[in-house]
């Protein structure tokens, strides 16, 4: 095998290699996930991160109510319950042996958080403070809603990602920001390294590594109506496509029900929780007809679904695409105190002051329960079943261990991502204990990402990056969104083979090297065609409705047929699927009902 | 409905003979368009080469802040028809070095950020299994200090900055007060000792710039002067 030269990389002419950088981790994304395995592994071992966004610009910070934990600060509550709830909430596709890590180990890691630094509400006793959200309840369901989602007012996420942001400097924890990572290196199932774009300066980046880990969040902005950033756009699992390796569950995609009319930007479900009311055009409290025992604290799939129906059904506010959040009855002081940020971001992007008036909301794509699968301590499975790449590691949203299965519960984002980063933190701990070298490097390591840059750089076609987008965003939303059935799903996977194709013939407008934005966004247009191929292909395989996965066509759960998870590769254009089991251990699927 | 013209600082860091200059665009902007929006709408139909941060667009990241119509602003919360005026000027943040159009170097933020030593000191170890305790009232002392999205919009607009390229900045006294305010703490001389220092604290004229720049209304020249405060009370 012939290795890269650090000695002569420097010459290449053109888009070269500029530098080669050895640390024992190389951690991609500086989201929640990401920065907590970074904080873990960093107490032993040199830890860089690079994201291509400035760590404390990463979407976590945009999480808004709280982070789930039984502490039963604020009343009786029990793991047991967490974990009914969750695996319920998942519609029974949740593996029910990482649930039951994520409940009981929940409390440690919130707490682990509140000696980091992160200032929670308090409690009048001086304890972490709880709130209610969508279904998290008592008594395994029997009960009301539970105070269970721990928070710091409604900025939860922007306090623990900052508050890791502080730890990971503390910890000496080295930061490449604005780097954008462009592919992995894995040779005969050992993972080598990644190779990043100094998005700043310009030029190619070798991180050579005994281990990497995956913390590259989400994909939102395939859909038009997104809670998510702009730099949402899934990298990391086509990245991950593109080695080869497999994808499970893509076909779920949550929907949150409230985001600013026509933005999508995130309203809390604290707004929920806290007490506020869903209202249609005839000022109806509508979810007392799809959810009578849970009303507006239903689960986020069957909330975004009554919404859209009464959207469809003509009773959307004067017959548009959005019904009111109304708050006006928690008063100003309980406004302003618990849910702030709501009232500022009502007030900025819609002119709403929501004390006097409600807020114009519509459901919002909000996050992916599928991902790249893992273990139940981060590594990610070259088969999707039970055999790990060395020396590759994954968290948080981008991942699926799967504790959300067919939906996620509020809360249990930010939980899974910290939890499941600290756990794949300490196992990269553990396996870098027994690597004494570093896995030698290919000399075509670079081979696909210099390609790819060169590629585009030079691309003179006729076809504009944003044009593709704009309809891939439409259509995804139109044809594979909270409804879904067969002609419209067959309908987009046409539509992406001729997006596809049009990809092949795109133009950019900036050439040059430093600080390339034009070039990122055709980048990541390349990587959103990619999976979303797999998320449609996988709904459209998917002849059942389960959690957010709602098809008209099939509209019962089949748990004969499909109690499994989807695997999916894509290889040479083409996409093949397996399945796997799920893991059942304390709770037997039964009817799902609020 | 109405046209608007943006007029926006261009600079390419591969041409530098024709450094900095102003190009103008114009625009159809709807009711509750946001600059931001407009920016995205220029690159991705008229103009692919406009460079500039973003990414949340919901005013939590903070990467858009940027100069608008001479204010420090997050690009993302600005209606631009609300500023009316039929001419948006749009500039990077001031007393950085720019990269390319709106896009500054960062690097003395960070570095401002580190000096402070921006993390909650402890000595004693915390509880097992148990959060530390902190009443709502010492909780409530954390409030307009937490909530800094280190946008730079302060720092930018700090005439003792323009002045002084190692100034520590408004940013990290604010982040340093976030500490020293904390019940939980220990650690005051570790965040104090480093502002009491030619670049630090006493820079500060009190010019009240910083707080009119803050899109998140915080107040760091009042942090300031509680820093001040607790230099002379631990007699640093």
């Amino acid at each position: 095998m012939s290795h890269i030269d650090p000695e002569t990389i420097h010459d290449v002419e053109g888009v070269g290699i500029h530098n080669i950088h050895r640390h024992d981790v190389v951690v991609v994304g500086a989201g929640l996930a990401a920065l907590r395995a970074a904080v873990e592994a960093s107490t032993e071992f040199d830890v860089a991160v690079i994201s291509k966004v400035f760590p404390t610009r990463s979407h976590s910070g945009a999480a808004q109510g709280g982070i789930a934990a039984s502490l039963a600060n604020e009343e009786e509550d029990h793991w047991e319950w967490h974990m009914f709830d969750t695996v319920k909430g998942s519609d029974y596709l949740g593996d029910q042996d990482a649930i039951e890590i994520l409940v009981k180990e929940a409390p440690v890691v919130v707490r682990e958080f509140e000696h980091f630094g992160a200032p929670f509400s308090r409690t009048p006793d001086g304890r972490i403070a709880q709130r209610k959200f969508g279904g998290h309840t008592k008594d395994f369901g029997r009960g009301g809603p539970v105070l269970r989602a721990c928070y710091a007012a409604d900025r939860t996420g922007h306090v623990l990602l900052h508050t890791l942001y502080e730890v990971c400097i503390k910890n000496g924890v080295r930061f490449y920001p604005e780097f954008y990572a462009l592919s992995l290196i894995i040779e005969n199932d050992v993972c080598r390294g990644v190779v990043g774009w100094d998005v700043i300066n310009g030029g190619i980046h070798v991180f050579h590594t005994k281990a990497v880990m995956f913390g590259t969040g989400g994909y939102g902005r395939v859909f038009r109506i997104t809670s998510n950033a702009l730099s949402s756009t899934g990298d990391g699992l086509s990245m991950v496509l593109r080695a080869g390796l497999p994808l499970e569950d893509l076909e779920f995609v949550q929907f949150h029900p409230t985001g600013l009319y026509q933005q999508g930007i995130l309203v809390s479900e604290a707004a929920r929780g806290e007490g506020g009311y869903l209202i249609n055009d005839k000022g109806e409290r509508f979810m007392e007809r799809y959810a009578p025992d849970k009303l507006e604290l239903a689960p986020r799939d069957l909330v975004s679904r009554s919404i859209q129906t009464e959207i469809n059904e003509g009773r959307g506010i004067g017959g548009k695409g959005y019904v009111y959040i109304d708050l006006r009855h928690l008063g100003a002081e309980k406004i302003m105190t618990r849910l702030p940020q709501i009232h500022e971001l009502a007030w900025k992007f819609l002119h709403v002051d929501c004390i006097k008036d409600p807020i114009p909301i519509q459901p919002t794509a909000h996050y992916s329960m599928g991902g790249i699968p893992t273990d139940k301590d981060g590594r990610v499975l070259e088969d999707g079943q039970s055999k790990p790449v060395a020396g590759f590691f994954a968290a948080g949203e981008c991942a699926c261990v799967s504790v959300h299965g067919a939906n996620r519960l509020g809360t249990n984002s930010l939980l899974e991502a910290s939890l499941f980063g600290r756990r794949a933190g300490k196992t990269m701990k553990q396996f870098l204990r027994e690597q004494s070298d570093f896995p030698d490097l290919p000399a075509y390591a670079a081979r696909l990402a210099i390609d790819e840059v060169e590629r585009l750089l030079s691309s003179s076609g006729t076809e504009s990056v944003a044009a593709i987008r704009g309809e891939l965003q439409e259509k995804m939303m139109e044809k594979c969104g909270i409804f879904r059935d067969t002609s419209q799903l067959r309908s987009m996977m046409v539509d992406l083979q001729k997006l596809e194709n049009r990809y092949q013939n795109i133009r950019i407008d900036d050439r040059s090297e430093k600080y390339n934005f034009d070039l990122l966004e055709a980048i990541e247009l390349g990587h959103m065609l990619d999976f979303s191929e797999i998320i449609v292909a996988g709904a459209l395989a998917r002849e059942e409705s389960r959690g957010a996965h709602s098809r008209t066509d099939f509209p019962e759960r089949d748990d004969d047929k499909w109690l499994k998870h989807t695997l999916a590769w894509r290889k040479n254009g083409r996409i093949t699927f397996d399945y796997k089991k799920v893991v059942i251990t304390r709770f037997q699927p039964k009817e799902r009902t609020y | 409905m109405a046209m608007l013209t943006f007029k926006i600082n261009r600079y390419n860091p591969d041409d530098e003979r024709r450094g900095h200059y102003m190009q103008e665009y114009t625009l159809d902007v709807q009711k509750g368009t946001t600059v931001l929006d407009c920016l995205n709408e220029i690159k991705w139909t008229k103009d692919g080469t406009v460079t500039f941060r973003r990414s949340c667009r919901s005013g939590i990241c903070g990467s858009c802040a940027m100069t608008i119509n001479g204010v420090n602003n997050l690009a993302c919360e600005v209606q631009a028809l609300a500023l009316g005026s039929s001419t948006v000027t749009v500039e990077p943040l001031r007393g950085f070095p720019v990269i390319k159009d709106l896009v500054v170097v960062i690097d003395p933020l960070v570095r401002g950020l580190l000096a402070v030593n921006p993390y909650l000191i402890t000595k004693t170890p915390p509880p097992t299994d148990q959060e530390r305790f902190q009443s709502p009232q010492e909780r409530a002392r954390l409030d307009g200090l937490y909530e800094c999205i280190l946008c730079g919009a302060c720092t930018s607009s700090c005439p003792s900055f323009w002045a002084d390229k190692d100034y520590i900045g408004p940013h990290a006294f604010l982040k340093a007060y976030r500490f020293v305010a904390d019940s939980r703490d220990e650690g005051a001389r570790e965040h104090l000792e480093p502002l009491n220092d030619k670049h630090g604290l006493w820079r500060c004229h009190t010019i009240f710039n910083c707080v009119e720049a803050c899109p998140k209304d915080l107040n760091p020249t009042k942090a300031i002067s509680e820093l001040k405060k607790e230099i002379v009370k631990e007699s640093i």
